[in-house]
């Protein structure tokens, strides 16, 4: 294999670090901050999942990326990653909230702009709705899970020490659910830009055929991995403190909340049994965990009518959404007139 | 799957021994009530003794439950929301041990003479003190299984106060009226105060109560 394939790959792997040091607090936060769930626990639990979700689930979100464009030099792959780490990388320096599915999604359509490919609206416009549509329906999943949770809770009371007990283990589920889903939604932001490119060779063993993208996959999934262990302790006693209002309970629904939204943006399984029943179907789109957590904390508060909605969090939400892909398009635009012209690489 | 049924199985442990120690109080409350029966009849007898000695061994017990659940709570931090409730109320609720037991030995080294017209006022003030403190027990237990009926118990526990204040102030206005030299009416006076202590201390530890269940509610 030639030694440049795995320096392209490197930008990848560095957005896939920072997403398993960023995205992994999202999941196992709350549960290690409030120190229900020892850090060791999460972190293997949360490695293992994220590589699954990535292997099994991670091809539909892949697609729809794919779609916007199908980058086909690996120069340009590589660059397009860059310009989506740098982003994500200067604006959790500001302190803004960022998302890598954001990142991505700008940094694409930069390098559409510079290869004069044109960008598919279609598809451009499923993703933006997306974007909306994820902390939306993780607030009303949130809302529906802790009217039944609290309804149950009420119907057959358990002893304050069996439910901790139950707590538990529901944490490090819905946990589990929770990096699968990652791995399933994002792993199409650290490695999906380079698919089309197919840099390695299908490895085939016996009537066993492992894909090109699914080498890509289990990389992007080891790259998380290795950002959940190195980095993400820091990150999840913050996010524990931060959201240290939220009962063991309540953190419990904000994972799966969380969880069910990114799943239900990534499984093919479902899109295509919706299709077979002739509903419509939900698309296959890279979405936000940090959003998908915050919709659903923000689902719960007015549910709990106590501080009601955090517009200020809200406000940064957005402004994510705007500055995040203009910021990853121009730096990739720019990124790539270097790689071609100062490198004389071949970037389209 | 070891480490969950582990889970489960220390999880059943922790529940049995809160109940135990909640076991004791009740225990110690119908004691209490036995023994100053038999001390206004018959005086700190060699049964009067045995009841001390009973409630100072389910004392004992009890600190030893006490501290075993504080341990466990801390050691295996479960329930990081409510564990300083919880540790708060065993440690008041163990209050009300110490002040069956401290009641006891009062009579039991001071030997009070209490004239035979008094005697009722007594029985019905330590029968009230011993209700209230057991529908506080009826309520710490509710606390832990369904915090939604706490209520229901404190209310009673309020009553029973309230009813065990209006015994002790008669009791007292008694003692003082009567021809009794005034150094027995004030020996008078300090058991009927101990007595009653039980059930303010039964009320101040159901408004504790009343705050923690209200925290587990919402």
């Amino acid at each position: 294999m030639d030694p440049l394939v795995l320096i392209f790959l490197t930008s990848g792997l560095f957005l896939g670090w920072a997403l398993g040091a960023n995205d992994a607090a999202n999941v196992f936060g709350t549960a290690v901050g409030t120190k229900m769930v020892k850090f060791r626990t999460a972190a293997i639990i949360c490695s293992v999942f994220v590589i699954l979700g990535a292997l099994i689930s991670g091809a539909g979100a892949s697609h729809t990326l794919g779609k916007l464009g199908a980058i086909s030099a690996l120069p340009g792959a590589f660059m397009t990653a860059l310009a989506a780490a740098a982003a994500v990388f200067s604006m959790t320096k500001s302190g803004l909230p960022v998302s890598t599915s954001q990142a991505i999604v700008g940094a694409i359509i930069g390098w559409n702009f510079f290869s004069g490919n044109p960008t598919d609206s279609n598809t451009l416009t499923k993703i933006l709705l997306t974007w909306v549509l994820c902390p939306v329906l993780a607030a009303i999943i949130a809302v529906i899970l802790f009217k039944s949770l609290k309804l149950y809770s009420k119907l057959f009371p358990v002893h304050l020490i069996r439910a901790d007990a139950y707590t538990r283990i529901g944490l490090i589920m819905a946990g589990a659910f929770g990096a699968y889903s990652l791995g399933a939604n994002n792993i199409a932001n650290v490695v999906g830009v380079f698919i089309p490119a197919k840099p390695f060779p299908d490895l085939v063993f016996g009537t066993w055929v492992f894909s090109s993208t699914q080498q890509l996959f289990l990389m992007g999934g080891l790259a998380i991995a290795i950002g959940v262990f190195t980095y993400s302790k820091g990150v999840m006693m913050t996010v524990g403190g931060n959201l240290g209002r939220l009962s063991a309970t309540a953190a419990f629904i904000a994972v799966m909340s969380h969880s069910i939204v990114l799943f239900l943006f990534a499984s093919r399984g479902l899109e295509a049994w919706l299709a077979g029943q002739g509903l419509p179907t939900i698309p296959l789109v890279p979405v936000s965990s940090s959003q998908a957590v915050v919709g659903a904390i923000v689902g719960i508060s007015i549910l709990q009518g106590t501080s009601g909605i955090r517009w200020a969090t809200l406000g940064k939400i957005v402004a994510g959404w705007v500055a995040t892909p203009f910021a990853a398009g121009i730096i990739c635009f720019i990124g790539l007139f270097f790689l071609q012209n100062v490198f004389g690489l071949v970037v389209k | 799957m070891a480490p969950s049924l582990n889970l489960f199985g220390r999880t059943k442990h922790l529940e049995q021994q809160i109940d135990s120690f909640f076991d004791k109080i009740s225990e110690s409350s119908v004691v209490y009530r036995l023994a100053v029966r038999v001390y206004l009849k018959e005086g700190a007898n060699e049964e009067f003794e045995e009841r001390l000695t009973r409630v100072t061994n389910l004392e004992t017990e009890a600190d030893h439950l006490r501290r075993s659940i504080e341990n466990q709570l801390y050691t295996n931090t479960l329930i990081p929301d409510s564990r300083g409730d919880v540790l708060g109320l065993i440690e008041t609720a163990d209050q009300l041990l110490t002040k069956f037991e401290g009641s006891l030995w009062a009579f039991s080294i001071e030997k009070p003479d209490i004239p035979e017209e008094f005697r009722h006022g007594y029985k019905k003030l330590t029968s009230m003190v011993v209700k209230a403190s057991d529908e506080l027990c009826l309520g710490a237990r509710a606390f832990f299984r369904s915090p939604h009926d706490v209520q229901a118990y404190n209310h009673k526990v309020q009553l029973y106060e309230k009813e065990a204040d209006m015994i002790s102030t008669t009791l007292k206005r008694a003692i003082f009226d009567s021809d009794l030299e005034l150094p027995r009416k004030l020996h008078l006076r300090e058991f009927v105060e101990q007595i009653d202590g039980v059930a303010d201390l039964a009320e101040d530890i159901a408004d504790r109560l009343a705050i923690y269940s209200i925290k587990r509610t919402v």
